[in-house]
Order: structure tokens, then C-alpha cells, then sequence
């Protein structure tokens, strides 16, 4: 039970970003209005997935040093929650997009980036099916997921500043500076990045906990 | 040690391309034929091709003949001459070596195609150092990005398949970069105006050479 505090921290963090972020008062700003809130759901999807995905390369390095099936799940599971949360944070951005620039999608560097970074780990995904040796497919795999944090990366936190556009946090603006969110959206925005954080955690470990069951079922029915 | 090494096997793979000639005037006729499709395709048309478009068209060529001619680095090699190297060199000097290999290799062909892309579609580029210094990052990035992932398809069964998909998207971030300086030196801009480009494409060169460098040995173990 003791190790279980942070679930607990996850779902009332949640509760409070779903209550607050939806009832607490919110600067009135052109154009955004009340789709500020979004601010809420939309960019801590995009902190978690870059957690989840740390974690997934961390995995992935502990695997090459030592060689054992559970890591390779651990860092497969919390790639595909990064990849989730990724899908999420694209849809949510593409719905807020609707209703303050007027389109579902539009030519940004942040937007093609992180299409491309849901590229590279569907490529992911397709070369893990690709092979038969479960040893050959969870060291390759890990190549792969390292080189593939190691490139996309620049797409995410390089590439946008060195553009204009109409994203906050692009043509040199570290992220919020065009905001300037005021205490009480700061009150709700940040429990939230820790809640959706925690929550991303919390869906690759029961993930990787049925996956491990699934293994160990296969390998009795083998015996 | 390590770069007598490298030497080495840069010497072999010259003198194995030298030596079977077929794949290298394939892969320049493979350049040569693209070029002459694509401007077959636009003569239809008439007229001079738009300078945006002739941009993107060049890279999306080089793009292809890269993957392309990378492709074939570690597919070509068999298993038992891998064995061999395993017994002979370091990890990291085979991995090394074949980015070097590469990078000369993509850089010739890029020159040609360029060269036969200007002849018929024309030459709107006004600062050329600058575009060629492009070409070079872009030959060198190129080769240290698909040399790794080379490797990583020929261990697959659909490798062929394998490779466009692992590669194409792990080329985006540069390919971007390298269209921006292009159209740069395209429009006959300073320097200046692409340093960052120019540096941002440096470091990401040496970040991928450098995460290559450290993950070759683990995928040749297997």
C-alpha cells in the first residue's frame, strides 16, 4: 500500500483539474475565451508523453547494460502510453486550433512535429512486429527507441524556436511567455501537468503488469 | 588504433564498390533517370520550374537516392564476412566507417544529380558556397542518420519496407532544416541569415554520429 501513494496523488490531482479547470476563474482574453481551459488537458499531454518516453528510453538503456524480458516490456509499455498520449494532446490541440485559428490543422513546425514524432513511433511499433526472435526484437527495439528519442527530440524542443508561428512557445518564446497565466490559471495548470504526468506512469505500469501475466501464462502453458 | 581501423575499412568498402561496379553506375543512373523524369514531367508543363518547387524536388531526389544507396550498405555485406570483421575490428570503427563511406558516397551522387539537375531544370541558385556547404551537411547528415538504421533493417525480414519507414520520419527534423538553408541560398541571402540553421544541423549531425558511435556494438552483438 505504501508504494501506492502516488495512484492516489494521480486521481485527486485529476479530480482537481477536471473540477477547477472547469469552474475556476479564467483571464478573458480575445479570441481564446473560455478555450483557455484547454491549457488544462492539451499541454500536459504533451509533458507527460515526454516523461513517459524518458522513461521509455531509461528502459531501453537499463536493457542493453542487462538483458532481461521485464524491461523490455516496461520500456515497450511506456512507449505506447507515450505514443497514447501523444494521439490525445493532438487531438485536443486540433480541436482548440478549430476554435481559435479556425482550422483543424495548420502549417506549424510544433504540429509537424509532433505528427512526425507519432511517425517515428509507429515506425517503432512496426519493427517490433517485424520479428520472430523475441532476444533480436527487444535489443533492436532498444536501438531503435534510443535513436529515435535521440532525433525526435530536436523536433520538439529545437526546431519550433528557431520558426515563427502562431504556437505559443515558438520563434525563440520559451512556452508561456505569451500567456502570462495569471496565479489562479497557475494554481490548476501546474497539479495538472503532475496529475496527467502521474496518470501516464500509472497506464504503463498496468500495462506492463498484464503484459508480464500474459508472459508468464504463455510460458506455463509451454511447460 | 581506432582510426587505422577506420582507414581500413573505408579502403575496403572504395575498393568492394570499385570492384562491383554495377551498384555504383546504378545508383548514379538511378539519380540520373529521376532527374530526367522529373524534368520530362515539368517540360510537359512548360516553362521554368518555380523556384520553391525546384527546392523540394532536389532534396525529395537526394532524399530517395540516399535511402536508396544506404540501403544496400549492410544488406550487401553477408553474415559470415560480418563474423569476420567481429573477429578483426572494433564495433565502433566498422560503424564509423561506413558512415564516412557513406557520407562520400551520398556526397558524389548529390554533386552529380546536381550537376545533371542544373543542366536541365535549370540553376536559380545565387549564393553557391553556401547552397554546397548545404549539400555537404546534408550528404553527411543523411549518411549518419540511415547508416544505423541500415543496419537495424538488415536484421529484420521485410528490411527493404523497413527502412523507408524507420528512415523517412527520423529524417524530417533535418530535411527541414536542410530546405531552409537551401531556399536561403536559393534567394541569394547572407550568411548571416543561416548560421543557426547551418550550427542547429551541425549538432544534430554530431548528436546522431555520436548516439550511432555508442549503439552500433549492442546491435552487432545480435
Amino acid at each position: 500500500m505504501k508504494n501506492n501513494w502516488w495512484k492516489a496523488l494521480a486521481a485527486v490531482l485529476l479530480l482537481y483539474t477536471a473540477v477547477a479547470g472547469l469552474l475556476v476563474p479564467v483571464p478573458r482574453l480575445a479570441i481564446l475565451n473560455e478555450t483557455i481551459r484547454n491549457l488544462y488537458f492539451h499541454v500536459p499531454m504533451w509533458f507527460g508523453m515526454t516523461f513517459i518516453l524518458i522513461a521509455s528510453v531509461v528502459y531501453s538503456i537499463r536493457y542493453l547494460r542487462n538483458p532481461t524480458p521485464e524491461l523490455d516490456i516496461r520500456s515497450h509499455e511506456a512507449a505506447r502510453t507515450g505514443i497514447l498520449m501523444g494521439v490525445v494532446g493532438l487531438a485536443t490541440g486540433s480541436i482548440w486550433a478549430k476554435y481559435t485559428w479556425g482550422t483543424w490543422w495548420t502549417n506549424d513546425p510544433k504540429l509537424n512535429g509532433a505528427a512526425i514524432a507519432m511517425l517515428i513511433y509507429g515506425a517503432y511499433l512496426v519493427l517490433r512486429s517485424s520479428f520472430t526472435d523475441e532476444q533480436q526484437r527487444a535489443r533492436i527495439s532498444a536501438i531503435y527507441n534510443i535513436f529515435a528519442f535521440a532525433t525526435a527530440m530536436p523536433l520538439f524542443y529545437i526546431l519550433p524556436r528557431l520558426t515563427d508561428s502562431l504556437h505559443p512557445g515558438a520563434g525563440g518564446n520559451p512556452a508561456f511567455a505569451k500567456y502570462d497565466l495569471d496565479d489562479n490559471m497557475r494554481l490548476v495548470f501546474y497539479p495538472a501537468v503532475i496529475g496527467w504526468t502521474l496518470l501516464a506512469f500509472w497506464l504503463a505500469q498496468v500495462a506492463s503488469r498484464i503484459a508480464l501475466l500474459k508472459q508468464k501464462v504463455y510460458e506455463k502453458q509451454l511447460a | 588504433m581506432l582510426l587505422r581501423e577506420i582507414w581500413y575499412l573505408i579502403q575496403k568498402d572504395f575498393r568492394l564498390e570499385w570492384r562491383q561496379r554495377a551498384a555504383l553506375s546504378g545508383m548514379l543512373l538511378y539519380v540520373g533517370s529521376t532527374v530526367f523524369v522529373c524534368y520530362l514531367s515539368f517540360a510537359l508543363r512548360g516553362g521554368e520550374l518555380p523556384v520553391p518547387a525546384w527546392n523540394a524536388l532536389f532534396w525529395i531526389i537526394l532524399l530517395f537516392t540516399a535511402v536508396n544507396a544506404v540501403a544496400k550498405g549492410f544488406l550487401q555485406e553477408s553474415q559470415g564476412r560480418l563474423l569476420y570483421y567481429y573477429t578483426l575490428v572494433q564495433p565502433q570503427a566498422v560503424i564509423m566507417a561506413k558512415i564516412v563511406y557513406n557520407a562520400l558516397l551520398l556526397l558524389g551522387l548529390a554533386l552529380a544529380g546536381f550537376g545533371l539537375y542544373a543542366v536541365v531544370l535549370g540553376n536559380p541558385v545565387q549564393n553557391m558556397p553556401l547552397f554546397l556547404a548545404n549539400v555537404v551537411l546534408g550528404a553527411v547528415g543523411f549518411a549518419s542518420t540511415l547508416t544505423l538504421v541500415s543496419g537495424i533493417a538488415a536484421k529484420a525480414t521485410n528490411s527493404s519496407t523497413l527502412m523507408a519507414v524507420l528512415g523517412f520520419p527520423l529524417m524530417v527534423p533535418m530535411l527541414l532544416l536542410l530546405i531552409k538553408v537551401s531556399k536561403n541560398a536559393l534567394d541569394g541571402l547572407e550568411f548571416d541569415a543561416s548560421r543557426s540553421s547551418l550550427l542547429t544541423l551541425v549538432a544534430l549531425n554530431l548528436i546522431v554520429s555520436a548516439v550511432s558511435y555508442l549503439l552500433f556494438p549492442f546491435l552487432w552483438r545480435s
